[in-house]
């Protein structure tokens, strides 16, 4: 005969060791799944980024290679880190700091054409701020 | 005045105040160990020196912004001649080396509060907890002076003009959130000391978890505060329209919130059963923790982030550090003292401290669902796993069903009693609300399709409106079956703070389930004369003017909505230049309103005289917010009741008495 209190402990951890597995195995598949992984614009160009699949790039806005659309909200630029860009796609309102001439970090996915169609544009936060992405590529680079 | 609080006085009057702390943190702790009753009670008015040397401090700095004291780095950094005098009262909050300021000056009136509130407690734990804080201000004090002074002066010559407040934070609410999120984190640090001195001296009793009990619910009630502050904030000011990001900021609030509500209810269980008082302990000592991971994800830049401002390495490296001695240091205690803390009493599977436990594994599951989410970028590139970012799909993938499940058990945890209830009583008395809220909930859903428009319902909106009607039928059944019982007056002021929270978490949830469910948005193209149709509303733009204010100029929009023929609002949404910064700002519009919000954002200028405009139709997105005030002024009468305020309580373990009825609460 098992004393009630201790089969009523060994009862709640059985249930806490399952549900924290099941649950610690899932969290992990999720994070998997939605990961966004950063990569450079040169990575894209010499094929590194995988197609298909979301993912977040970043670098400079290209001077002169913002173009708008005539009737909807399309807009299409170049984002580049210096040796090599990718045109970016995007629908929608750019953030108020977007500029060209300034760093800003896109998610979304590329087609077969290298092309990023972009589902969110960030920019920069405030004038001293660079994102932690942006600033170890240039570093890498020598910037 | 103004000459005498000088920037120099300020850092002084810092040195010194950093310096009161480390004598409250040895003092204190040593005459509790060797039972020199004027030493633990020195603890007292070196807790009060404190205070008033870090307020000098803080009004030194909040004068050299007065003052325009460009000398000052700081102020030279964050504020401009032309900043209008209230923003520079936030302005002093605005950055890095202000809110640190900020965070020690709250955490020394907490400090203060406890001295002076806490003359009920014995002086040899009062003296412990005390030394606990004087340690934890010390930290930060050091902190403050060696990595992020703000009374540095700039030299050789200073600035003729300061560079301005980030036009972001020009705003009311900003004045008021950073303060009160603070008094929320770093709050938690009394019930975190508190947990510390119960380890020392290894006492858990009930008397132990009712001191606790104000406090931590007074901390949880600012941190509420300021995270819907917040969120109300991003949802006006930053243009988007949304009103959570799962961005790592945001996340660095919500954790040590989580745990806090975790903490809050199995204090009740502690105090009135004595069960679970291990747990107890590790949630205060999380629930710290966590607000210290907080701080280090805010002020090191190590994620990318919305709400990212410039920072500075080493900074997080010290905050890091300090983090780890204070979770290593505490667990290795807890391991030591650990096995005293055993349960001394027995409850059965159906009962109120089942329904608790439940709940408070669905809020420790969320958290690490958010820990994991907001970590793994961390950790990711720390293994050279590649730089990544979590999206909100994995946040939302969790977060919502364990939401639904958690109101699921609320009632059950509010409407059945201590120790053991029938599985039959239970049913009982479940059925019919079961119904009833399955009912509402499909009612409500179909006059929601049909009055957004939709044809269908959408399944998001069924399981909102169910799980809010169960919460509140359930609830309203209990207030009858007390008032009933008892009498409107006799029933203690923390039920009705806890009928008040708990329906302020259904609201909250029908507000955000109902605005995903049925919430439209459209970025349009827009001139003068053109009109746009979204939901039902025309949008209507009729003019595009500009001109300018004390320290921006602006352009706005005159759009008139209408909906079946007859005018609701005019909206004037504004893009404003800031004279001393290149930065631009967008004004949202919105005609809010309890059932639905209208928001009107203006995009960037297009090609002649064109612009892009972003139109939402928002439902019971003010429910949100509402909820949210709600579940505030519920904490905010838990904490007045008179339960907390009795000088003398008994200190007979609780536990050991006969089962309680369900309204001993």
């Amino acid at each position: 005969m098992i004393h009630p209190l201790r089969k009523q402990r060994m009862q709640w951890i059985c249930l806490i060791l399952i549900s924290a597995s099941v649950a610690t195995a899932l969290i992990a598949y999720m994070l998997r799944q939605n990961a966004n992984f950063f990569y450079t614009p040169s990575q894209i160009v010499i094929g590194q980024a995988p197609l298909g699949v979301s993912l977040r790039a970043g670098g400079e806005v290209v001077v002169g290679s913002l173009k708008r659309a005539q009737q909807s909200l399309a807009i299409e630029f170049l984002v580049s880190d210096g040796s090599h860009s990718v045109k970016v796609k995007y629908e929608g309102i750019l953030p108020d700091l977007f500029s060209e001439g300034q760093s800003t970090v896109v998610t979304g996915k590329i087609d077969d054409q290298n092309t990023l169609h972009a589902v969110q544009v960030l920019a920069k936060h405030d004038e001293n701020y660079t994102p932690p992405e942006i600033a170890e590529m240039y570093e890498n680079q020598g910037i | 005045m103004s000459v005498f609080l000088s920037p120099d006085l300020g850092h002084i009057a810092l040195i010194i105040g950093s310096c009161l702390a480390f004598v409250q943190a040895l003092i204190p702790l040593a005459g509790s160990y060797t039972g020199t009753v004027r030493w633990m009670q020195m603890g007292r008015s070196l807790a009060c020196g404190n205070l008033f040397f870090v307020f000098l401090a803080f009004l030194c700095l909040l004068n050299a912004f007065l003052s325009d004291d460009f000398t000052v780095r700081y102020v030279a950094q964050n504020s401009n001649t032309l900043l209008p005098t209230y923003f520079k009262f936030s302005a002093v909050w605005s950055a890095h080396e202000g809110s640190l300021l900020l965070w020690v000056l709250i955490l020394s009136m907490w400090t203060a509060a406890v001295a002076l509130l806490g003359s009920r407690l014995p002086l040899q734990f009062l003296s412990r907890t005390l030394a606990i804080l004087g340690l934890i201000s010390v930290g930060f004090g050091f902190f403050l002076l060696l990595t992020s002074n703000p009374f540095e002066r700039t030299f050789p010559l200073p600035p003729i003009d300061g560079q301005d407040l980030n036009p972001l934070l020009q705003d009311i609410a900003l004045i008021l959130h950073p303060p009160l999120l603070y008094l929320g984190y770093v709050g938690l640090a009394v019930p975190f000391a508190f947990a510390i001195s119960a380890l020392l001296e290894s006492r858990f009793d009930s008397a132990w978890a009712n001191w606790s009990r104000p406090w931590t619910i007074a901390s949880w009630c600012f941190l509420t505060v300021g995270i819907f502050l917040g969120s109300w904030w991003a949802y006006y000011e930053l243009g988007w329209g949304g009103w959570w990001f799962w961005d790592p900021v945001e996340n660095a609030s919500l954790m040590p919130w989580l745990v806090t509500t975790a903490l809050v209810h199995s204090l009740i269980a502690s105090e009135q059963r004595g069960v679970f008082r291990g747990w107890t302990v590790l949630l205060a000592i999380f629930a710290f923790s966590l607000s210290l991971l907080g701080t280090f994800l805010v002020r090191s830049g190590v994620l990318t982030s919305v709400h990212a401002f410039a920072s500075d390495p080493e900074r997080g490296i010290y905050i890091l550090l300090f983090l780890s001695i204070v979770v290593g240091s505490t667990l290795a205690l807890f391991a030591i003292r650990g096995p005293v803390l055993m349960s001394s009493s027995s409850y059965s599977g159906t009962s109120r401290e089942t329904f608790l436990l439940i709940n408070n594994l669905i809020l420790t599951v969320a958290v690490a669902v958010v820990l994991l989410g907001t970590l793994y970028p961390l950790i990711s590139d720390a293994f050279g796993l590649g730089k990544i970012s979590v999206g909100p799909p994995y946040f939302n993938f969790f977060f919502v069903p364990l939401t639904f499940v958690l109101l699921i058990f609320i009632p059950l945890a509010m409407r059945s009693s201590w120790g053991n209830v029938s599985t039959k009583a239970l049913s009982s008395w479940l059925m019919q609300p079961l119904l009833l809220s399955l009912l509402l909930g499909l009612i409500g859903s179909t006059t929601l399709a049909y009055w957004v428009g939709e044809k269908e319902n959408s399944l998001l909106a069924i399981v909102t409106l169910t799980c809010v009607s169960w919460v509140s039928v359930m609830i309203f059944k209990d207030l009858r079956d007390k008032i009933k019982s008892s009498s409107f007056t006799l029933l203690p002021v923390r039920y009705y703070g806890m009928v008040l929270a708990h329906l302020g978490v259904a609201v909250t949830v029908l507000g955000a389930g109902l605005y995903a469910a049925s919430g439209i948005q459209r970025d349009v193209k827009m001139g003068i004369g053109d009109s746009a149709v979204l939901g039902g509303y025309t949008f209507y733009l009729s003019d595009i003017k500009r001109d300018r204010r004390s320290n921006f100029s602006f352009t706005q929009a005159e759009i008139i909505v209408s909906k079946e023929g007859r005018e609701v609002v005019t909206l004037n949404p504004e893009k404003r230049h800031y004279f001393s910064n290149p930065q631009t700002m967008t004004e949202a519009a919105i005609d809010p309103g309890l059932l639905r919000d209208l928001y009107v954002s203006l995009g960037e200028p297009l090609d002649d005289d064109h612009w892009a405009i972003r139109l939402h139709v928002k439902p019971f997105v003010r429910c949100i917010w509402l909820g949210g005030a709600m579940i505030s002024l519920g904490g905010l009468l838990a904490v007045l009741d008179k339960r907390y305020r009795r000088r003398k309580i008994c200190s007979r373990d609780r536990a050991n008495l006969p089962v309680q009825s369900a309204s001993e609460l």
